[in-house]
């Protein structure tokens, strides 16, 4: 690990409509990057519903914020864990998520996918390795 | 607060970013930049139209950094650096650009 860099993970379980939990958590990370930490994403519980595609917030009158995440890669937030148990739970599975790609600066700024699917066992160990945990 | 184009007035929050974004035109984006002391030269449209582009795309105006990235792969380092972004706009490239692209304020922006 370098030297005054720690590992951030924030957590999301909240649907994304109905509390301002996931928009402000999608904030929250968008000025936390200015920081140049080792940021994860997870999402588990309802939170997977923040990365589902064709999202449309006409009828509700709040603003559909889920393209931002297609921007993540911009701001070198490129690790988003989603938990597989959750998303079944919910009757989802990764086709029902939106392609969220990254440029890797050490691969010839390959595209790459920055959503990654590991079970619930696997989250554990991803919770367990970090420095810094924040819960939406 | 309002700014008044070709008769029309379009409001304004307290520090000049327009309330609804739709009310934005070209015409109005020269008022702004009157009334910010920027002369709009092809330079300044190209930023003002990125951030126009990226706020349709992402529901977002880009953080400084992420604009001058991305400036400098579209348009060229000579461009996309931080001292002739700022020469472009004095009071910040993210926080002035924006106001005169008629996006809101930029996001962790103070």
């Amino acid at each position: 690990m370098e030297d005054g860099i720690k590992k951030f993970l924030y957590v999301n379980r909240k649907a994304p409509y109905g509390t301002i939990y996931a928009l402000e958590a999608l904030e929250v990370v968008l000025i936390g990057a200015a920081f140049d930490q080792d940021v994860s994403l997870a999402f588990l519980d309802d939170g997977v519903f923040q990365l589902t595609k064709g999202q449309n917030t006409d009828g509700i009158g709040v603003k559909n914020f889920s393209p931002t995440f297609r921007a993540l890669g911009d701001y070198d937030v490129n690790k988003l864990y989603v938990e597989r148990e959750s998303l079944e739970e919910r009757g989802l599975t990764e086709d029902d998520l939106q392609e969220i790609m990254y440029e890797d600066e050490d691969d010839d700024w390959a595209e790459k996918p920055s959503i990654r699917i590991i079970s619930r066992a696997e989250m554990a160990d991803l919770m367990h390795d970090q420095d810094v945990i924040l819960s939406f | 607060m309002s700014y008044e184009v070709n008769g029309q007035t379009v409001e304004h929050d307290e520090e000049g970013y327009i309330t609804n974004l739709n009310d934005w035109s070209k015409e109005l984006a020269e008022v702004i930049a009157k009334q910010e002391e920027v002369e709009m030269t092809d330079e300044h449209w190209a930023v003002v139209n990125f951030l126009r582009d990226y706020y349709e795309e992402y529901q977002i105006a880009p953080a400084v950094r992420v604009l001058i990235k991305a400036i400098k792969k579209q348009l060229g380092p000579e461009i996309g650096n931080n001292k002739y972004m700022y020469e472009l706009f004095p009071y910040g490239p993210a926080k002035q650009a924006c106001k005169i692209a008629g996006l809101p304020k930029p996001t962790g922006c103070v």
